[in-house]
């Protein structure tokens, strides 16, 4: 993607964004959701950020331990890490520093 | 809450570097977006080669629980100005959400809302572009060997793992992420999106059918 076309897909993404936080706001609707409509919101980060995690987690790097990509392996013990702590920080740190100690051995 | 967003925005400056973005961008993207979560997801799908389109309709999935806090914020906040209203609109985050939806019950009615939500949401702006624009930098300076653009999928497992709470959450992100997985193939991330409306469609279908009791009432 060229830069001009990043910034288009920002600003597209603004707007977009501004809209859903201004929905009921600015335009101070008194139309309430239908309850299926609300009820399903409710689900929406747990799938939005399940289909994005494991496609990019299992994309192959070229480095593995026999079937298991690297890439897989420190994914997964990052998950097992966010798991238990539920800490941004740390699960980010345990997964780079696997990530790069694999690799560097399996290499 | 703050000092929350000071990692998570450098980290996600350090990735958007990695995955091929301009710091400028980044930066650029976290002033006017100002959602780490949706701009994370959209740094992948720009470095795994979407069209526009589909990055930013996977922006607009991802922050479609703003749709929820608006619609629970919107009595509070009636009788200010326009204006103030797309202030408070455009700095609404998770936290400042959280923030005010409790504060502003146990409040009085003459109480300043757009005041103590601005107090939450431009402290949190400068926080987080600052925290990118570090991050950015920091990334440009780091040779690609160090595969930086794996702190992408890493930033969303910690997104996703405390998002699971129930069961039918749980069902909602398994038949998304295997859907997405096996659709990966497909062009324009459709995977992406035939993945997440499955996911959510039986989320909804599980709480539906663990929800009710032998009688057909809802239990609870």
């Amino acid at each position: 993607m060229s830069r001009p076309e990043v910034w288009l897909v920002i600003v597209l993404s603004a707007l977009v964004t501004l809209a859903e936080r201004g929905a009921f706001l600015i335009t101070t609707s008194r139309r309430p959701l239908p309850p299926l409509l609300q009820r399903a919101l409710r689900y929406v980060p747990a799938a939005v950020f399940a289909a994005i995690t494991l496609p990019a987690l299992t994309r192959p790097s070229g480095v593995g331990l026999g079937p298991l990509d690297v890439r897989l392996l420190a994914g997964l013990v990052a998950g097992v890490v966010a798991w238990r702590t539920r800490n941004v920080t740390l699960t980010f740190v345990v997964g780079m520093a696997l990530l790069w100690l694999l690799s560097w051995a399996l290499a | 809450m703050l000092l929350g967003a000071v990692p998570f925005g450098m980290i996600t400056g350090v990735s958007a570097v990695g995955a091929g973005l301009h710091p400028f961008d980044i930066v650029l993207m976290s002033g006017l977006v100002f959602a780490g979560a949706s701009q994370i997801a959209a740094i992948s799908l720009i470095a795994s080669g979407g069209a526009i389109w589909a990055v930013v309709l996977t922006v607009a999935m991802v922050n479609l629980r703003h749709v929820m806090y608006s619609l629970a914020l919107a009595p509070w906040l009636q009788r200010y100005g326009a204006f103030q209203r797309v202030l408070v609109s455009f700095l609404m985050v998770d936290q400042s959400f959280a923030a005010t939806i409790v504060k502003y019950p146990r409040a009085g009615d003459d109480y300043p809302r757009v005041a103590y939500a601005l107090g939450n949401g431009v402290p949190m702006w400068f926080t987080w572009v600052g925290a990118t624009a570090a991050g950015a930098l920091l990334g440009a300076q780091l040779p690609p060997e160090w595969q930086l653009d794996f702190a992408v999928p890493l930033l969303f497992l910690a997104l996703l793992v405390p998002a699971v709470t129930t069961r039918p959450l749980l069902v909602a992100a398994v038949v998304a992420g295997a859907l997405a997985l096996a659709l990966a193939p497909l062009p324009y991330n459709l995977g992406l999106m035939v993945g997440s409306l499955a996911g959510i469609t039986a989320g909804v279908v599980v709480e539906g059918l663990t929800a009710r009791t032998p009688a057909g009432r809802p239990a609870r």
